[in-house]
């Protein structure tokens, strides 16, 4: 049955929420407005409010009905069917739904509608204008889902969830035949996305970007009711929390793709996550200038710019990432449903109104009287966010490249600009210097903070100064850092360190409270090292020694080709010296779901298209049976783990599964790094290349061998010797009767290192003959007993070889790439204490304001809702 | 002067030097002949080249060769630019998932002695779920 309610009720509740929004926005424009008479402002503000609790309850109407569809496996709707399967796990049943571009704007809906609530609940005075501009982003972000056909004019608004399959692919056959066609199973989640982070790193980057509207709320609130610098203190803590929520959702996403996505490193220069950090920038710039915003008018000035860019490029991001205009530039930008346009509409509706209003009220924005002292905290901290703009300019202006070609297309013309070839290069050559010099900053910065050091008053700051380049020169010599620009950004992250915890240790013992800045800068100068190992020292350890390559073409002798000789063959069970490490490839694992640890993949046999296998024997780990010969258990699907041993120079022997996901409908494989993490060093590899562990073998056309006893003779370019035939009493997987007798030949075949021992039997059982092949997977090889011929003496064996199963790996040393973890600890709790100490300021100043409001309230009736 | 001005000034002249800066380190699409003339002048610069895969009737790709047993780094194909101009090109890494079913492929390097020398591929893949819906994934024989 085709449970057509849920999508009709969640489509109508998309419609009733995108209504309700601009309701709101009307409303509470009109309670904001200083034209609307007195008496009708709380009447306004109340209907505001109810209509807001409207599209609150349609929003969280929708989603329950886009998660009731995917959660109840209703495959008749495009999107459960799309991203969604029976054998996904609940984690991921969660995260298919922000899977798509639907989803995810929802999720964004979401959070905006919690935060929204949040606003109104703590703070009254602002609510009007605040959430004027809150619904009317709202009303935007639900058009975007609202698939709504105007009739007569042929245009579509937004792209909803709820669409059936049928809808969605009419042309296939299958209506035809049975209109009611439900398919039995979903086309399931990508693998490479079967991970945690997919379940945390999507909702915390969405609340990332859905609170930096907060900020620009409040700054436009502040400019359209002339609260020209009141509006600070309420944005400040959401700004801080903001920043902290986006910077761990980018950070979320580093990692995913270092330790997951097996993108080799974890930034990658890509559109995408560059139009994620820009505004992240910018509003750490912002967050800067607010904080001094108060004492000076040109900070005041930056900070109404700054807040207002960073959510202006949070809608250029997603106008970026979602219309398809980065096309060939992004590895995972989303394809284009046709928003292109409405995204347009969007980001320029709020430049444009934005910007118009700040020139509006430019006028009456005040100036600073006089210059200010290079010796002042303002001028340092201005210094400072101006850097931090200008990093962000320089990964914006080369980010939109493709957006430039967009736009000499729509006057006519032919750009043909591509993203620079030699990324990392191009963003480092800026990103280094301007990072250099901005941790730099955060140290001077703090210190004129502070006012630890002023005007002829700068001895306070020698002592951190000539620490620091005590501890880069020792670092430098020990660590062998030769490069200048590496020796520049070292210092500097080190100054920021030893300057910033000189300021903490000073003040953690007045008021704790206040330390989150320090702590903070601290925690980007941890991270700034931990990038400069770990990228510019990174080794590939795993080169191609083989020298095999010599014998071919001209090309491979040539300038560079030598960087690229960066991954090695292995064979099963064949030792292969990859710089200071033994390695052994051992065997293929695969994964049950009710055992602790991986299983060899011999140790069963898998059910193709199904997640369950038989096991072909007792199924022991750890001295615990978890099963017994013939059970069925089962497993994750497509998830092969292959079992490498790195025999380190001492002896030492450790393993790694880097894991290759085999997805039959997806073809290819998927592969994702193990890591061996040391404290100093990541040791990171990952298979590139496999044979197909599902495949069976493809054997090669029967050779026949007649020898004797003591022969030797050559298969497959291995020699080989009959060492001896004999009697025995057991042969697997056959029962012996009386009467019956069963002999196995024993053969010796020689490999370079290494000798194995193949013993093919031979069985007479009830008169007739059996004969049972032995194969040998290290060889490659399959060895039948074929003959006795008792006259000659002789034996004779068919011999059948196949490909020998092999990966092509990769491995890299990743030093101090822990700093960079530590570091980012460091920054969120620097960031949380920042946030509460904003947030306290806030709600202390409120209660006071409330307070005198009240005092006021028994001489004149005043209006407070 | 005042100080806001001088400080004016220095940002505006680093914005220009990041301008100037992104436009010459900007690559450039182009086809197979511009890129032969490129190399030809002696212009080391890498562009990106789009183009298909050369496919028989059936849809088999042809002049492909990768033998990871030879040596895993060495993978070449030819690819037919959209001026139908075809060449082999090289690509000093392993063959990037997904290879066989991508239906566009931009290249990114340079041609050296009439073969491309490839330092990144594009691929377009037919959507692995859906027909008709393409995705770009992204291999790079460049150090990481």
């Amino acid at each position: 049955m085709i449970h057509t309610t849920i999508g009709s009720a969640g489509h109508l509740l998309v419609i009733i929420a995108f209504v309700s929004a601009l309701v709101a926005t009307f409303a509470y424009f009109k309670a904001g407005m200083a034209n609307t008479p007195l008496d009708d402002v709380p009447t306004w503000k109340r209907f505001a409010r109810a209509t807001y609790v409207i599209h609150a309850a349609a929003v969280f109407g929708v989603v329950f009905s886009l998660y009731w569809i995917i959660g109840n496996h209703y495959f008749e709707y495009h999107y459960a069917w799309k991203n969604s399967s029976l054998s996904l796990p609940t984690g991921y049943t969660i995260s298919s739904f922000w899977q798509e571009q639907e989803g995810s704007f929802l999720l964004w809906i979401f959070w905006n509608v919690i935060l929204g609530s949040i606003l109104i609940f703590t703070n009254r005075s602002w609510e009007a204008p605040v959430m004027t501009v809150f619904a009317l982003v709202q009303a935007f972000l639900t058009s975007m889902i609202l698939g709504v056909v105007i009739p007569g004019l042929d245009l579509k608004i937004g792209s909803t969830p709820f669409l059936l399959l049928k809808e969605v692919m009419p042309d296939m056959p299958v209506w035809k035949m049975d209109p009611n066609f439900i398919p039995k199973d979903g086309n399931g989640m990508n693998p490479l996305l079967q991970n945690y982070w997919m379940v945390i790193h999507p909702p915390t980057l969405f609340l990332g970007f859905a609170t930096t509207l907060i900020p620009f709320s409040f700054a436009i609130a502040g400019l359209w009711t002339r609260k020209i610098q009141e509006w600070i203190r309420p944005a400040l803590p959401w700004a801080l929390f903001s920043a902290m929520i986006l910077g761990i959702g980018i950070l979320m996403g580093a990692y995913w793709a270092y330790e997951t996505l097996n993108f080799g490193s974890y930034w990658n220069w890509d559109p995408v996550e560059n139009s994620s950090i820009v505004p992240w920038l910018i509003l750490v710039a912002a967050i800067h200038t607010m904080i001094i915003g108060r004492k000076n008018a040109t900070a005041l000035k930056t900070s109404f710019i700054l807040t207002i860019a960073t959510f202006i490029l949070i809608l250029y991001s997603t106008f970026m990432t979602r219309s398809g205009v980065l096309g060939n530039a992004s590895v995972h930008s989303f394809t284009d449903l046709g928003l292109s346009g409405q995204l347009l509409i969007y980001l320029l509706t709020f430049t444009i109104l934005a910007i118009s209003l700040l020139v509006y009220r430019w006028k009456s924005l005040p100036s600073d009287e006089a210059e200010v002292s290079t010796y002042s905290q303002e001028f340092w901290i201005f210094i400072g966010a101006t850097l931090l703009c200008l990093s962000g300019f320089q990964i914006l202006a080369t980010t939109s490249i493709p957006v430039y070609n967009k736009i000499a297309e729509a006057f006519g013309g032919v750009l043909n600009m591509a993203l620079p070839a030699d990324q990392i290069g191009h963003y480092n050559k800026f990103q280094l210097w301007f990072f250099s010099l901005i941790i730099v900053l955060t140290g001077i910065g703090q210190f004129f903070w502070w006012k630890r050091i002023g005007k002829d008053k700068l001895q306070p700051l020698y002592n951190p100064f000539l620490i620091s380049l005590v501890i880069s020169a020792a670092v430098i010599t020990f660590q062998g850092v030769k490069d200048i620009q590496y020796i520049a950004l070292l210092t500097a992250a080190i100054f920021a360190i030893v300057s910033n915890g000189t300021i903490l240790l000073n003040i953690i013992r007045g008021n704790y409270n206040l330390s989150g800045g320090a702590i903070t800068h601290i925690g980007v100068a941890l991270m700034l090292i931990g990038i400069l190992f770990s990228s510019a020292y990174t080794k590939v350890v795993s080169i191609n020694n083989s020298g095999l390559m010599i014998s071919r073409s001209e090309e491979f002798t040539s300038n560079d080709n030598k960087e690229n000789k960066e991954n090695i063959t292995l064979w099963l069970n064949k030792p292969e010296k990859m710089g200071d490490y033994m390695l052994t490839w051992r065997d293929v694992r695969i994964e049950p779901l009710h055992i602790p640890e991986y299983i060899s993949k011999s140790w069963v046999d898998m059910i193709e298209g199904d997640y369950k296998a038989v096991a072909l024997r007792d199924i022991v780990v750890n001295e615990k049976k978890y099963y017994s010969k013939g059970d069925t258990l089962e497993i994750a699907p497509e998830n092969f783990y292959y079992e490498i041993d790195y025999r380190d120079p001492t002896g030492k022997i450790f393993t790694l599964f880097p894991r290759v996901q085999i997805n039959p409908r997806m073809g290819g494989i998927v592969s994702s790094p193990d890591i061996n993490r040391k404290l100093d060093k990541d040791l990171y590899t990952y298979v590139a290349m496999v044979t197909n562990p599902m495949a069976e073998p493809v054997w090669s056309p029967t050779e026949n061998f007649t020898i004797s006893m003591r022969d030797t003779f050559f298969v497959n370019d291995y020699v080989a010797v009959l060492d001896n035939v004999v009697r025995t009493e057991q042969v697997e997987g056959v029962t012996l009767g009386e009467g019956d007798a069963a002999v196995k030949a024993v053969i010796r075949i020689l490999d370079k290192e290494k000798e194995f021992t193949v013993t093919p039997s031979f069985v007479i059982r009830d008169r007739m003959v059996a004969r049972k092949p032995e194969v040998n997977k290290d060889l490659g090889m399959r060895i039948q007993f074929q003959e006795i011929n008792p006259q000659t003496g002789q034996f004779s064996f068919a011999v059948n070889t196949t490909q020998r199963d092999y990966i092509v790996m990769k491995a890299t040393e990743k030093p101090l790439i822990n700093i960079l973890w530590l570091g980012t600890f460091v920054l969120v709790i620097g960031f949380i204490m920042a946030t509460v100490r904003r947030f306290r300021d806030f709600i202390k100043m409120r209660d006071k304001e409330t307070a005198s409001v009240n005092k006021s309230k028994g001489k004149i009736p005043a209006h407070t809702v | 002067m005042k100080k806001i001005q001088i400080f004016g000034l220095v940002i505006i002249a680093v914005a220009i030097g990041i301008i100037v800066s992104t436009a010459g380190d900007a690559s450039t699409y182009v086809d197979f002949s511009k890129a032969q003339d490129m190399a030809t002048d002696g212009d080391n610069e890498s562009i990106h080249v789009v183009g298909r895969l050369k496919k028989d009737a059936a849809g088999q790709i042809l002049d492909m060769q990768y033998d990871p047993k030879i040596d895993p780094n060495y993978f070449t194909f030819t690819l037919v630019d959209n001026k139908n101009v075809a060449k082999k090109v090289v690509y000093m890494s392993t063959k990037p998932q997904d290879f066989d079913k991508s239906e566009q492929v931009v290249v990114i390097g340079k041609m050296h002695n009439g073969t491309f020398a490839a330092e990144k591929i594009l691929m377009k893949c037919p959507s692995k779920y859906e027909n008709g819906k393409l995705e770009t994934t992204e291999a790079s024989a460049s150090k990481s």
